[in-house]
Parts: C-alpha cells; sequence; structure tokens
C-alpha cells in the first residue's frame, strides 16, 4: 500500500452545488442547513473567472468535498497528467473534506467519451485500476474515494463481483469508498444480483461518504438520471447501508429538473432521520 | 480480451456504431444502447447549451443536423466535456461553407463562453502608464482578449438574441470590421471595432508596441493625427479594462 495520508472521516449531511442554488448558498443572511456541499470538480477545474470566485466563497462557510467524473480511474493507459494537475491545484486551493471519482472509465488514447463507462472485473483491470489510483494519490497527495458505478452492461469474461473488485481495490490502495446507494439499487436490478449480498461484501470501514439520488425507468433498464426524488426502495437501502457502515457524511445528487432548494433539503431531513435511527 | 482491447472497441462502438465492436463488447445490446445514446445526448446537449443563439438563429433543427455531423466528425478529446464546443466551427465551415454569418456567430459564442472562465487579471490603472518608455513599451492584453475579422452582421445577430429579440437577417457588412470579446470582472463583453483598432490590437502587443502602433498610424494618417488616434486607442483599452500591464523589450528579448 503507498504512503499516503488516510480519507479524513466526517459524519453530516450534505448536498451538491449545483448553478440553480448558488444565490442560496451565497446569502450571508441566510446560510443553508448543510454540514458540507459537494461541487463536481471540473467545473470548478478552470483556469479563472466567476466559478473558482463563487467556490472560494461557498468553501468560507461550508467544508466541500471535490467530485470528479474525468479521472477515468479504469483507463487502460493511465490518467492523464495535466488532468491530475489541474485538479491537485484545486486541491491545494481548497482543501477538500473528500476528492472523489468513479470506478469507471472515459478516455481512451485521445478518446474522451464524457461518460462513465463500465468496467470488466478481472484481475487485469484490478491491476490497472489500483496502478492508475497510486498515480493518482500520489499527484495528488492524499487517498481518494472512489463511486461505485451504476451499470447496465455485464461482461463475459468478470471474473469476480462488483463487490469483491471494491474490496481488493480497497485494500491494495488504501482508497475510501464513496458508496452510491442508488447505484446499487440500478445495478442489482438491472444485472439481478441482491443489493444486500453487496453492502455485506463492501468494505464497511472503507465507508467514508453516502450518495443518494433518483433514477427512471428505461426501455429494459433502470437509468441512473438523478433527475427525481429518491426511491422509497433506495431510502430502505440506506438504512441498511447505515446500519452496516454506521454514522459516515451522506449527500443527496440532483444534477436535472432540479428542483427549489427547499426540496433537496426535505430530502436531507429524511436521510437525517433514517440515519438517526441506523446509529442510536 | 484485453481492457485496453475492450476499451478501445467500446470506443469504436460510440464514436462509429460499429457493430463488431459492440459484439466484442457485450452480448447485450440494451446496455449498450443506454451507453450510446448517454454519449450523444451529452454531447449534443453540450454543444447545444455552448451555442444558444446560434440554435436560435439556424434552428432546432438544421442545429441538430449540424451537432450530430460534428459528433461523427470530431470525437471528444479534452478532459473536460465545456471544450467540446470548441471546434464546432470548423464543422461549420465544412457543412455550410457559404454562410459566415453561422461561422461567425459560432466564433462570438465560443468567445464568450472562453473568456468566462480566463486566467484572472487585474486591469492596468491609468496611473501606472506613468514614467512609461513609449519608445520602449507594449501592451499586455487581457488573458480573456479574444479578436477576429468580422465580414457579417453575426454581432449584431447576437446583440438581438441576447436581448430576447427577433435576429435581422444575415447580411455582409459593407465595411470590413472586427469583434473584441474579453471579461471585465466576471461579466463579459463584446464590440464590434473598426479595421485599423483589430490591427492595433496585434501591433500594440508586440516588442516596443506602442510606439511601433504611433509610428504605423502616424504613417496612415499623419503625425498628429497618427499620435491622437494612438492615444484615443489606448485611453478606450485601459476604460475597457482590456490592458492588464506593460511589457518592455528587454522582459520580451529575456
Amino acid at each position: 500500500m503507498p504512503a499516503v495520508a488516510p480519507p479524513p472521516t466526517f459524519s453530516g449531511y450534505g448536498l451538491g452545488l449545483r448553478r440553480e442554488h448558488y444565490q442560496d448558498f451565497l446569502d450571508a443572511e441566510r446560510p443553508v442547513a448543510v454540514d458540507f456541499v459537494e461541487v463536481i470538480s471540473e467545473n470548478f477545474m478552470v483556469d479563472g473567472g466567476q466559478p473558482r470566485h463563487i467556490l472560494r466563497q461557498v468553501r468560507q462557510r461550508h467544508p466541500v468535498a471535490l467530485h470528479g467524473v474525468s479521472l477515468s480511474i479504469g483507463s487502460a493507459d493511465g490518467p492523464r497528467p495535466d488532468y491530475l494537475q489541474r485538479l491537485r491545484a484545486l486541491v491545494d486551493e481548497i482543501d477538500p473534506l473528500f476528492v472523489s471519482d468513479h470506478l469507471s472509465w472515459s478516455r481512451i488514447g485521445d478518446f474522451n467519451s464524457h461518460d462513465l463507462l463500465p468496467l470488466p472485473y478481472t484481475t487485469e483491470a484490478l491491476d490497472i485500476v489500483c496502478a492508475n489510483i497510486e498515480v493518482a494519490q500520489s499527484a495528488l497527495g492524499r487517498a481518494i474515494l472512489l463511486e461505485n458505478p451504476s451499470s447496465y452492461l455485464h461482461f463475459p469474461e468478470q471474473a469476480m463481483s462488483e463487490w469483491e473488485f471494491i474490496e481488493r481495490m480497497c485494500a491494495r490502495t488504501g482508497c475510501g469508498l464513496l458508496l452510491d446507494v442508488n447505484n446499487i439499487y440500478v445495478s442489482a436490478v438491472n444485472h439481478g444480483f441482491d443489493a444486500n449480498d453487496y453492502l455485506a461484501g463492501i468494505p464497511a470501514d472503507r465507508v467514508l461518504q453516502i450518495h443518494l439520488a433518483g433514477h427512471s425507468q428505461g426501455a429494459e433498464l433502470l437509468i441512473d438520471t438523478h433527475d427525481s426524488a429518491v426511491a422509497p426502495a433506495v431510502w430502505a437501502l440506506y438504512a441498511a447501508a447505515r446500519a452496516r457502515c454506521g454514522d459516515v457524511a451522506t449527500m443527496v445528487e440532483r444534477d436535472a429538473a432540479i428542483p427549489p432548494l427547499p426540496e433537496l433539503l426535505a430530502e436531507l431531513d429524511t436521510a437525517r432521520r433514517i440515519g438517526a435511527k441506523g446509529t442510536a | 480480451m484485453t481492457l485496453a482491447q475492450l476499451q478501445r472497441d467500446m470506443q469504436a462502438f460510440l464514436a462509429s456504431g460499429s457493430a463488431a465492436s459492440a459484439a466484442r463488447v457485450s452480448p447485450l445490446r440494451a446496455g449498450l444502447t443506454v451507453y450510446q445514446n448517454n454519449y450523444r445526448a451529452q454531447l449534443v446537449g453540450c454543444l447545444e447549451q455552448t451555442y444558444p443563439h446560434l440554435r436560435t438563429f439556424m434552428g432546432a433543427e438544421a442545429f441538430h443536423y449540424a451537432a450530430v455531423s460534428h459528433i461523427g466528425r470530431r470525437p471528444p478529446q479534452a478532459w473536460t466535456l465545456d471544450a467540446y464546443g470548441a471546434h464546432f466551427g470548423l464543422t461549420l465551415r465544412e457543412l455550410f461553407p457559404d454562410n459566415p454569418d453561422l461561422h461567425e456567430l459560432a466564433w462570438i459564442e465560443w468567445s464568450l463562453e472562453a473568456a468566462f472562465i480566463a486566467q484572472d487579471a487585474a486591469p492596468l490603472a491609468a496611473s501606472a502608464l506613468a514614467g512609461a518608455d513609449w519608445d520602449n513599451t507594449g501592451l499586455v492584453f487581457s488573458p480573456s482578449l479574444a479578436l477576429a475579422p468580422l465580414r457579417t452582421n453575426a454581432a449584431a445577430i447576437w446583440d438581438a438574441l441576447q436581448a430576447g429579440e427577433a435576429a435581422p437577417e444575415a447580411s455582409m457588412l459593407e465595411q470590413g470590421a472586427g469583434v473584441a470579446v474579453w471579461r471585465r470582472g466576471f461579466s463579459t463583453s463584446l464590440r464590434v471595432i473598426a479595421p485599423d483598432e483589430l490591427a492595433a490590437f496585434a501591433s500594440a502587443s508586440g516588442p516596443r508596441g506602442f510606439s511601433l502602433l504611433c509610428a504605423s498610424l502616424a504613417e496612415r494618417l499623419g503625425a498628429e493625427e497618427g499620435i491622437a488616434r494612438a492615444g484615443a486607442l489606448l485611453a478606450a483599452w485601459l476604460a475597457s479594462e482590456m490592458v492588464t500591464g506593460l511589457t518592455t523589450y528587454e522582459e520580451v528579448e529575456q
């Protein structure tokens, strides 16, 4: 395992900071009742201008988690050094709670799909992902968190389950796990596995943050759309996740059809109530 | 199949729809279709977000045709999705070679997008010019500044659409012009400029730029009028917060 500082532990409830709510979060008279905010890293890995200015202001009021979508930790040819340099500069400025991305790949060679594409859970992919995590953690000077993906494909050559892959990945690299409960549910329905087997199989002590989001029914598969409220079945799975993982940071994600802030804060209150029961 | 081979096949499937590549990736066509839809929808959405006035001006159907063509011709490469619109103008030139209004409107919208997140730089105060050795000084312009020649009324089209008004018919300008896009504080600006101002930006930023600019304007307009024109341009650039520093010949040489 490489010599990087372990991710910090933090408990509390947060929301994703989205453009539609910037003014709410910048209103000094009425602070938003969250314990932290999470931002999409790439939106702020820019040279200058208003986005960085807004993030600096929000950071003065709340702890911030950086959540990326383009690290491409599963690329066979490794993460891009220029991407890591930009992310490191943001990390150094913001001093985030967590730096996270997804257990997926987006880029190969010069092609960048800008989508979170699935990995086959093979020993070769595990070796590549672990090597890439070590490159990223070394470049960033800290341990990262990786989020379990929602997936719509199953590869015939898979040698292990997703949760076995994650357990080995965390053990080899020291990285943390950002557990997306909605993604577990979506993938369980799409691939026909038991979500409780997944929860039982992950390394609970490596779970440092939980995501909650909504999904939609596609033509044949459930789709992780982040455009609706958290579904009842996902709340039930969240309760089970909290019972297994303890008092870890939880946030609600909404990336499309974004409602007024009070609606999201009400969802966060639901998470608080479930969390209070689960850790009482 | 190695991971690299699988990822190359997925790339080929997403970028070109290759059935052979898809078959090698997975037998589950429904799942592959989800990823292909996500890929295309996200890129089309990015172009729509980057070029809202161009889309209005062209019409949704023509814009969608151009967007889908762009995705086929130029798959995304940059680390950020926000950069995907950077070369949309090239695709427009290939699809609509006789529509400079579209090329120029696209340039304006992309330049505004780029200026919004360009490197920060404080504007130069007029007091900083005191004591400058004008024979040996060039101007440093804002990192957000982008300049281009203008042949059509694309800037007027953008202005009208930005104001929520109906766009004028596209037309060629009677005389050539230029357009400048830059950022003041956190707000982006757009201004149509005369051809001599467009040329002046290039002159003024080189080594000994301002003295060369004065000399060229004096040669064209006469000494008195040329110097006055150079002074007026400098005053306008300072007032517009386009100038962020001075550079001397020695600094450039180093």
